[in-house]
């Protein structure tokens, strides 16, 4: 699915990431821990095409019709609709557009690039309703502009249900788990589990082992210093729950 | 890829007619007044109105207390009268039309011909200084609408002009009144007898073309007792390098229980990408809400003009009566804007409503400047302000000053204001989602404007849309 290779990147000339190497395959899940500052939202971002990232060494190549192509040619809107999404950790409100109609913008769109057939709006409201169920969400969240005055956790699962309707192939949730209440990260972490199939990838940035009780990675990363000095499987993130990231740290 | 970037100066009206014309020699004085006057067959009274107007203007110096810095005017090196050539000073059908004129207002998307009008709509054409064509004339007369060009309503109608011309708006009332009072060419007037809603929408359709002339619109829109009508305005202007003076009357009145509302995009060639040209927009727009319970709206969207300069304002007289202002206005490159409203509040139980929305980018200038008056008679009156100004980009600047004086203290007053920017985060969020960095901007400020938006007639919020959008449009795209 994405190829990232020896991946080095800085902002306003400091070095974030220095020598990422990463593989994810399709139909896996990848969790990314480590550290504040070490990195890890700054690779979700650089994955996405955020502009203020400039790229100093290494390739990210992307699976496009059967064929890895270099990811970093194409312009954030271009990857949206090869398919990559990202689930903020901020989300960004856009004030007197409703949910329904950004949805809707947004889900035809990536269909006229990928050539499928777009939706009407009975026939997406159907597609939609199905979502909001899934995440326990009222349908009142479509008419409200997007993201204005939602609460913290209500943001994370507009997230979630974007991704839901926009179904990826390759989701990157930064930080979608940090500010929800138990209840509310068992519907996300459902939400995720949903949509996976073997097609699929998620990559998967989070601070905390809770989230990866209820999504199980095949993965997991710790990034510490724009490096990833240890990889393992769901046991690592275990470990990490129990001693911290110290011993790690001092191994490196 | 900086957000500035992606804007550019995208004017699609900037073609030029090329039309011979009669005008009158450059500059203004009492000879060329009485000129126009003859011209239009006027009678003495409207020519002595003129006059008096003329002499007080001379009197005047050019105000000075707007934001907005601008280029000392030479009044004499401007034409006061420009027409395109025939034998008639006025056309009485369209087949006396010249077709190049007339298919000068096709590809501005107003089609005047009986097979090709606009359904729904009747449209009164104005290029430069005079009126080409109203549409839908005989449909409007069965039900007693009168919709002419107001120098047809001076010689068809003369005492319904008499009655209300300059009631609104006096000629002493500010420096482009004045100037305007005394060389005021063509516009529209509109009477909507007692008790008729208006079957269609009405327009008016204004182009500049000749060069180095003002046009200099007089309009006049009367609404009796329960009547109801929706009045649209447009504008263009061709592109040229030297700037041209657009000085306007809009009078509205409204008797008891009448409706009138007035919408405008406005469209004028606002120069190049160095400020180079463009159209100075200086406009007096005034509604008197006479009767009780009568209503004026206006709503702006102000996208146009080198200089936009104007306070649609509401005279709240009748007791229950009712004023909105709603507007957009845009300025990019080197566009300034000073516009706002003023609510006066006479008559009790008034209401009035202002939604303002100011988006600047580049290196233009943004004004909201608005007044709210609570006069000592208006029991019970009640205002709602909300303006918000977003920026796009370092370089450009808003600036909101509001003015409140209420000397009732029954009276209800509130204001809210923001300001926003647009920030690379906001863009960058929608094209994770799909949406190229144009159709992200755009997205963003049709949002913003979508309180303002949603009181415009449909196919006129449309063509806002599309308008801002154009605006916003990459040039590299």
């Amino acid at each position: 699915m994405i190829e990232i290779k020896n991946l080095s990147a800085s902002v306003n000339g400091s070095e974030i990431l220095k020598g990422i190497n990463l593989t994810v395959k399709k139909g896996e899940i990848h969790a990314i821990m480590g550290p504040n500052g070490s990195g890890k939202s700054t690779l979700s971002k650089i994955i996405a095409g955020h502009p203020a990232y400039e790229i100093s060494n290494g390739e990210i190549n992307y699976e496009i019709n059967g064929k890895m192509k270099n990811l970093l040619e194409l312009d954030p809107a271009e990857r949206a609709k090869e398919g990559i999404f990202l689930g903020f950790q901020y989300p960004i409100e856009v004030p007197g557009v409703s949910n329904f109609t950004f949805l809707k913008e947004s889900f035809n769109q990536i269909c006229e690039a990928q050539g499928v057939e777009k939706m009407d709006d009975e026939t997406f409201l159907k597609h939609l309703r199905s979502k909001l169920k899934t995440l326990e969400m009222n349908e009142s969240f479509l008419e409200r502009s997007v993201n204005e005055g939602f609460s913290g956790g209500e943001k994370k699962k507009n997230e979630i249900l974007q991704m839901a309707v926009l179904n990826p192939r390759l989701s990157l949730l930064d930080e979608t788990d940090s500010g929800l209440d138990i209840d509310a990260l068992k519907i996300v972490a459902n939400g995720v589990n949903a949509l996976k199939n073997r097609f699929n990838s998620t990559i998967l940035v989070t601070h905390y082992q809770r989230l990866l009780d209820y999504v199980i990675p095949d993965y997991v990363h710790v990034l510490y210093k724009g490096k990833i000095i240890k990889s393992g499987d769901k046991s690592l993130a275990l470990e990490l729950e129990d001693k911290g990231y110290d011993w790690l740290i001092k191994d490196s | 890829m900086k957000i500035e970037d992606k804007l550019q100066d995208n004017y699609k009206y900037g073609f030029i007619t090329d039309i011979e014309t009669e005008e009158f020699p450059k500059g203004l004085s009492e000879d060329i007044i009485r000129l126009i006057s003859q011209k239009k067959n006027e009678p003495q009274w409207l020519l002595e109105y003129r006059l008096k107007a003329y002499r007080h203007w001379l009197t005047l110096t050019h105000p000075n207390w707007q934001y907005c810095s601008i280029p000392p005017i030479d009044f004499q090196s401007i034409y006061y009268y420009s027409k395109p050539k025939t034998k008639k000073n006025a056309y009485q059908n369209l087949d006396e039309v010249d077709p190049e004129l007339l298919e000068t207002f096709e590809k501005l998307g107003i089609p005047l011909t009986e097979q090709k009008r606009l359904m729904g709509v009747a449209v009164d054409a104005v290029f430069d200084s005079i009126s080409v064509g109203t549409t839908h004339k005989e449909e409007l007369e069965k039900v007693g609408v009168i919709f002419c060009s107001i120098s047809e309503a001076v010689e068809k109608y003369p005492a319904l002009v008499k009655q209300y011309l300059g009631t609104v708006v006096p000629y002493s009332d500010n420096f482009y009144a004045a100037l305007n009072s005394a060389v005021f060419s063509d516009g529209s007037f509109v009477y909507i007898p007692k008790g008729v809603k208006c079957p269609l929408d009405l327009s008016t359709y204004f182009r500049i073309n000749a060069k180095e002339t003002g046009q200099f619109e007089r309009t006049l829109i009367i609404a009796d007792q329960g009547s109801f009508v929706n009045y649209l305005e447009g504008c263009t202007a061709p592109q040229r390098d030297e700037n041209q003076l657009h000085a306007a009357i809009v009078e509205l009145i409204t008797l008891d229980d009448a409706e009138i509302k007035y919408s405008t995009v406005q469209n004028w060639y606002a120069g190049d990408k160095e400020g180079k040209g463009g159209i100075y927009n200086f406009v007096t727009k005034r509604g008197q809400c006479r009767g009780k319970n009568s209503k004026i709206s206006w709503t702006q969207v102000e996208a146009g003009s080198a200089i936009t300069w104007k306070y649609p304002s509401c005279i709240l007289l009748g007791d229950h009566s009712q004023g909105s202002f709603y507007s957009v206005a845009l300025t990019n490159n080197f566009m300034q804007a000073d516009t706002g409203t003023k609510m006066v509040h006479v008559g009790k139980y008034t209401k009035s409503t202002i939604i303002s929305k100011g988006i600047s980018a580049e290196k233009s200038q943004n004004v909201y400047r608005g007044l709210v008056k609570i006069m000592p008679s208006a029991t019970g009156a009640r205002n709602y302000s909300q303006c918000d100004s977003m920026l796009i980009g370092d370089e450009c600047a808003a600036n909101t000053f509001p003015f409140i004086d209420v000397k009732n203290s029954t009276a209800t007053v509130e204001h809210e204001a923001t300001t926003s920017k647009i920030s690379a985060d906001q863009i960058f969020y929608l094209q994770s989602r799909g949406f190229s960095s144009e159709k992200a901007i755009s997205l963003i400020v049709n949002g913003f404007c979508k309180d303002v938006f949603k009181t415009l007639p449909l196919e006129f919020s449309v063509e806002a849309v599309k308008l801002i959008e154009m605006k916003l449009e990459n040039s590299v795209g």
